[in-house]
């Protein structure tokens, strides 16, 4: 194992933030082909009850993931990123990301673990607005394969 | 639209979701969403670490069975809780057929506070490449 137990709860700054844009969702819509009209058409979203248009529920992976390599440039970290794999993803949405949203991600270190030899991270990001309301919790395990 | 909580009940199958997969949509969904690593776009890079060949990014396998369930319930809004374990990569070769991806999903459970747990097989191939896929869905 390459990694230190103490890393357990560790946490870093708050990311500059993110600020959602429309394009940005109708893009991330369009790639997975997703054609519901809440994520494009903010008329649409008012009439469902949002205050704008809203983002496909895995869109905080955008802002998440970034956020989640401050852990892996942390040198007490110091995994091999070349041999890191995505294990596992959760999402636990407070509620949907939307267009102006101005995001701000705290990444903490959830846990660490040794398996047959590999090496499992998993990162856990707390995303809000930058006044602090909670819009999406996203945790990340991260495999580090082992050099066998 | 999200579907009641009277409509939904154990046992309650979601239509079934196929999705094919090229080259194209895996470049599209790099540029979306900003994963540029190379084992989902060059041959050369995924051989070298290992992989048959190119591989979707298991995020978008994510989001595509995510759409099973948002066409299912009718609001993107509903997935409260999502979670999957990226079990087996789906191979995408450069051709226009590219992979196919099927999502089937099936009502788990029913939870507190008028929510849905949806259990998803997500297979490529003959290959399930998602497992330990949980969808949670609030209802009406």
């Amino acid at each position: 194992m390459t990694l230190d137990l103490d890393l357990v709860g560790r946490s870093y700054p708050p990311s500059a933030v993110y600020e959602v844009g429309r394009a940005a969702i109708a893009q991330f819509a369009a790639a997975i082909g997703a054609d519901d009209p809440l994520h494009r058409d903010a008329d649409a979203a008012r009439a469902a009850g949002h205050p704008d248009v809203i983002a496909p529920p895995t869109f905080a992976i955008v802002v998440s993931l970034e956020a989640a390599f401050v852990v892996l440039s942390d040198p007490d970290v110091g995994l091999d990123f070349s041999r890191v794999v995505h294990g596992e993803q959760k999402f636990a949405h407070h509620r949907p990301i939307r267009v102006g949203d101005r995001l701000v991600a705290t990444t903490t270190i959830d846990a660490v673990r040794s398996v047959a030899g590999n090496d499992l991270l998993t990162t856990r990001v707390d995303l809000s607005t930058e006044d602090g309301e909670p819009v999406c919790t996203a945790t990340s395990m991260l495999v580090a394969r082992g050099a066998a | 639209m999200t579907l009641d909580h009277g409509d939904v009940a154990v046992g309650t199958e979601l239509p079934e979701l196929v999705v094919r997969v090229t080259r194209a949509d895996l470049v599209r969904y790099a540029g979306a969403s900003g994963d540029f690593n190379p084992i989902h776009w060059s041959d050369r890079v995924a051989t070298s670490v290992g992989l048959p060949g190119v591989i979707a990014h298991g995020m978008f396998t994510m989001a595509l069975a995510a759409r099973a369930v948002t066409a299912w319930s009718g609001d993107p809004a509903a997935l409260v809780e999502y979670h999957v374990r990226f079990g087996r990569p789906v191979v995408v070769p450069d051709d226009d057929r590219g992979a196919e991806v099927t999502v089937r999903g099936k009502v788990g459970a029913l939870l507190e506070g008028r929510r849905a747990r949806v259990d998803l097989t997500v297979t490529s191939d003959g290959e399930k490449v998602l497992s330990l896929a949980r969808a949670t869905v609030q209802l009406r």
